[in-house]
């Protein structure tokens, strides 16, 4: 509450617009990466195509606003609309390919997310109504009341979203429900039978996953204006949303949370200061070195400086 | 007469060509202590994972408490009271082992309890198999003895009316299969019905009031532990010709 | 009307790039299906190659098919150091498969980007005075772009089925994949089998790149393509089968052409990974496995 607050006065008072875009990319990583967490972290099945479910509720709430053209009239009421709407088609494709692939090992599943991810994308290339290849304007509304401009206001409630998706996957994480998801990831045949119902919850965290990936695409086309399947459904936001909890630490909420924040600044950073291909190979470099030094990520490490220091 | 606990009626399963189980029968009585024995690849295994659900037989039919389960999921199972022991155990890595016990405890026993409640629990279960002190460790720190005996409270942690131990005494001393042999009596006393699939003869002949015995997935004799001691059946199978 | 001369150019056009994905998954089937190692990266080592044939090709004039068999000694001792590694680091520790599915696809996204910064996104292809022609048969007109890309994948193919089923090594590979145990018992280092496999996996690589950047122009995010393909082939054909590999690489690649012909170029290459989605939804053994 009192983050949003702040975040609420910034926007008043506060106009350089890089910086707002900037953050943008930040907060819309902490929703990503905590929906990716509730799946691969907590329940231990990794997902390669968050560009799929984050692409498809982009596309879905492009769709919607272009169709219906709710800005206008209501115009605090047109992002909720489309975030429900993203999250939902999201969560529909999460609950398709939770029935169709969980009965697999976890490394099929993998594979399967990243043939989702290059599916989406063809078949976006392939709808002329989805603007095909070409792509998509969206024109972003240029007033609403009590900002400077939408930017500042799309801010605002992304910060929101961000505090909505760290409090749902620490709830998550302390619920009942969390703890049979990490019974599922530690043995899938004992969490059975002490009574876990695997597949539902199975089932269960890739919905809630895809949901938030979703909600984190929906906001998207306001950001870029223009929408373009190769760049939005990119391997490329799989990469980072995997490895922000990864370099965090993926067993609990904390972990994608600092990923998102530090590597989303690091990559900004190297986005004005070098390229996108740097950017990318730090991500690299750091993803590999974290998997094969400190598993734990980073909230694994600090844990194990502070329980050094009680000694 | 009171029905049987557990009844496996004609029970076969095949991997691929091979035939695991082929047409068996075993039953359980309420409150009984059945031992289940049977040379390596004799068809034990793969009964309990039958019976736990883990596997679906081809064809024949479990009833447990007079319901057909045949088809039911493992963790409805282990919620109508099933519970069991691994082979090589399976404990939850990522948890202590009072978690590993909650887990059990919030999914099969009471669902939905508050965490407090269930941790409150899971230490009194503990207590009662002599690893009270271990409750915060991880199992990964654990010496094989107390993996099993964490697996044993771990399954206890479910409420079982029926509890299946598979070779919980493998590999343990002398003592330490007293020490097992004298928690289980004292949980069949409270009224758990158990059935043991065991090597170590000496802890299933003492422990058992009737045992069953397996061979290439047919049974081939059934008895009091002296029946089966001087079965020439089983001496035959045990011994070779 | 359907006309036969397309259907029958369509279908030959893609039995020969199946010849020719059969070279680019063999790795896969070899890595994934014996080993169990999910090598994710294994199309970024295929691009590799092609960046090293077009790199020697153009700066030296040498022939792609040579070039790819002069890098295979290379790319096999690159395999036996990426398997050291992943041995030392997740497999002696026994981590979880995952997190090194994780690792490679991590090395995955290194290869691209240091790719794009070495040579840039542009497009590039090789010349041999051989390509620019074709074979015509009648109404079937065979280019030689395809055709000895096929030859070669296929050669490769039969060359690996005989090496598993006649030399010790061979079969030793094969043994170590069923049990390590055993074969650690029968005085064979699992280890040292295991990097083995991992360079041959690695070594037909640099010759599947050769071909690839024979047949088309390459660019740096190509390889991305190829997963799906690697992995639709690898599983369709049965994990660890080598012969069943051919044959799924082959109609992988007549649906492909099918589906360029009839609907276009651009649904093509979402038809392997379509495939590998359903293949693993519906029988995850593969069409040639138990």
């Amino acid at each position: 509450m009192l983050l949003f607050l702040g975040a609420f006065l910034i926007t008043q008072n506060f106009h350089n617009q890089y910086y707002y875009l900037a953050a943008f990319t930040v907060l819309q990583y902490i929703i990503l990466s905590q929906g990716w967490n509730i799946l691969g972290g907590y329940t231990g099945y990794v997902n390669f195509g968050t560009g799929a479910f984050f692409g498809v509720g982009a596309y879905t709430s492009a769709m919607i606003v272009k169709t219906f053209k709710i800005g206008k009239s209501a115009p605090f009421l047109e992002l909720p609309i489309l975030f429900i709407a993203g999250g939902l088609v999201a969560a529909l494709l999460g609950l398709g390919l939770g029935y169709l692939t969980m009965r697999i090992k976890g490394i099929y599943f993998s594979i399967s997310t990243l043939a989702l991810a290059f599916v989406t994308v063809t078949i976006i290339l392939n709808i002329d109504a989805l603007g095909g290849a070409t792509g998509l304007y969206i024109i972003r509304p240029r007033k609403i009341p009590f900002f400077t401009n939408y930017m500042e206001f799309l801010f605002l409630v992304m910060v929101a979203l961000s505090i909505f998706a760290v409090a749902f996957a620490r709830y998550i994480e302390n619920s009942w429900i969390g703890r049979g998801l990490s019974a599922v990831r530690d043995d899938e045949d004992a969490a059975e039978c002490t009574g876990v119902p695997v597949l539902k919850l199975k089932v269960f965290a890739t919905m809630a996953s895809s949901t938030l990936m979703g909600v984190a695409g929906a906001a998207y086309p306001y950001f870029v204006t223009f929408l373009e399947p190769i760049s939005t459904v990119s391997l490329d936001v799989g990469v980072n949303s995997l490895a922000m909890p990864l370099i965090g630490g993926t067993s609990t909420w904390a972990g994608p949370l600092v990923g998102a924040v530090l590597l989303g600044i690091i990559q900004q950073i190297a986005l004005v200061t070098l390229s996108p291909e740097y950017s990318l190979l730090v991500i690299g470099i750091l993803l590999v070195s974290f998997v094969i030094l400190a598993p734990e990520g980073i909230v694994g490490l600090f844990r194990k400086f502070r329980a050094s220091l009680k000694k | 007469m009171s029905q049987p606990l557990l009844e496996v009626q004609q029970v076969f399963k095949n991997f691929g060509g091979f035939a695991a189980l082929s047409g068996v029968n075993i039953y359980v009585n309420p409150g009984e202590r059945l031992g289940l024995i049977g040379p390596n690849g004799s068809g034990k295994t793969t009964m309990i994972n039958c019976i736990s659900g883990l596997l679906t037989p081809e064809k024949g039919k479990i009833i447990f408490e007079g319901n057909d389960i045949t088809q039911m999921t493992p963790h409805h199972r282990a919620r109508a009271g099933i519970m069991r022991t691994f082979q090589i155990p399976k404990p939850f890595n990522s948890m202590t082992v009072v978690e590993n016990l909650c887990i059990p405890l919030e999914y099969a026993a009471e669902h939905k309890t508050s965490l407090s409640v269930a941790e409150e629990e899971a230490r009194k279960i503990l207590t009662l198999i002599g690893i009270e002190a271990l409750g915060d460790l991880k199992p990964t720190g654990l010496t094989q003895v107390d993996m099993r005996k964490m697996e044993l409270a771990r399954s206890l942690a479910g409420r079982p009316k029926l509890l299946i131990l598979d070779e919980v005494m493998a590999g343990l001393s002398g003592s330490e299969v007293d020490e097992i042999l004298e928690i289980l009596f004292k949980l069949n006393e409270q009224g758990i019905t158990i059935i043991m699939i065991e090597h170590v003869m000496r802890a299933v002949l003492g422990f058992s009031k009737r045992i069953s015995v397996l061979n290439t997935g047919l049974n081939i004799a059934e008895g009091t532990p002296d029946e089966i001691l001087n079965n020439p059946e089983v001496e035959k199978v045990y011994l070779g010709e | 009307m359907v006309s036969i001369d397309l259907l029958l150019n369509a279908v030959v056009a893609g039995i020969l790039i199946g010849g020719f994905y059969a070279a680019v998954s063999l790795g896969i089937s070899v890595v994934f299906g014996l080993l169990d190692i999910a090598n994710i990266a294994h199309p970024l080592f295929v691009i590799t190659g092609s960046y090293f044939t077009f790199y020697l090709n153009s700066n030296f004039g040498l022939d792609p098919i040579l070039v790819g068999l002069i890098l295979m000694p290379l790319f096999f001792v690159i395999g036996n150091i990426v398997y050291q590694s992943y041995y030392h680091f997740f497999e002696k520790q026994g981590a979880e498969p995952l997190r090194g599915l994780v690792f490679f696809f991590g090395v995955l996204f290194l290869i691209e980007v240091s790719i794009i910064i070495t040579f840039g996104v542009d497009y590039q292809l090789v010349e041999a005075a051989y390509l620019g022609e074709s074979l015509n048969l009648g109404i079937v007109n065979v280019s030689y772009r395809l055709f000895i890309p096929f030859l070669v994948g296929v050669l490769l193919t039969t060359g690996l089925h005989f090496f598993f089923a006649k030399t010790f090594y061979g079969r030793a590979i094969m043994g170590v994949s069923q049990d390590s145990l055993a074969l650690s018992l029968m005085g064979a280092d699992p280890v040292r089998i295991k990097s083995v496999a991992f360079g041959i996996g690695i070594a037909t690589a640099s010759m599947a790149g050769a071909l690839l950047v024979m047949i088309l122009p390459i660019e740096p995010a190509l390889g991305r393509e190829y997963i799906g393909r690697v992995f639709a082939v690898a599983v369709l054909g049965g994990l660890g089968s080598v012969k069943g590999a051919l044959f799924a690489a082959i109609i992988l690649g007549i649906a492909e052409s099918l589906t360029a012909t009839y609907f276009g170029a651009a649904w093509s290459s979402g038809v392997s990974f379509g495939f590998l989605l359903l293949v693993l939804a519906v029988r995850p053994a593969g069409l040639f496995g138990r």
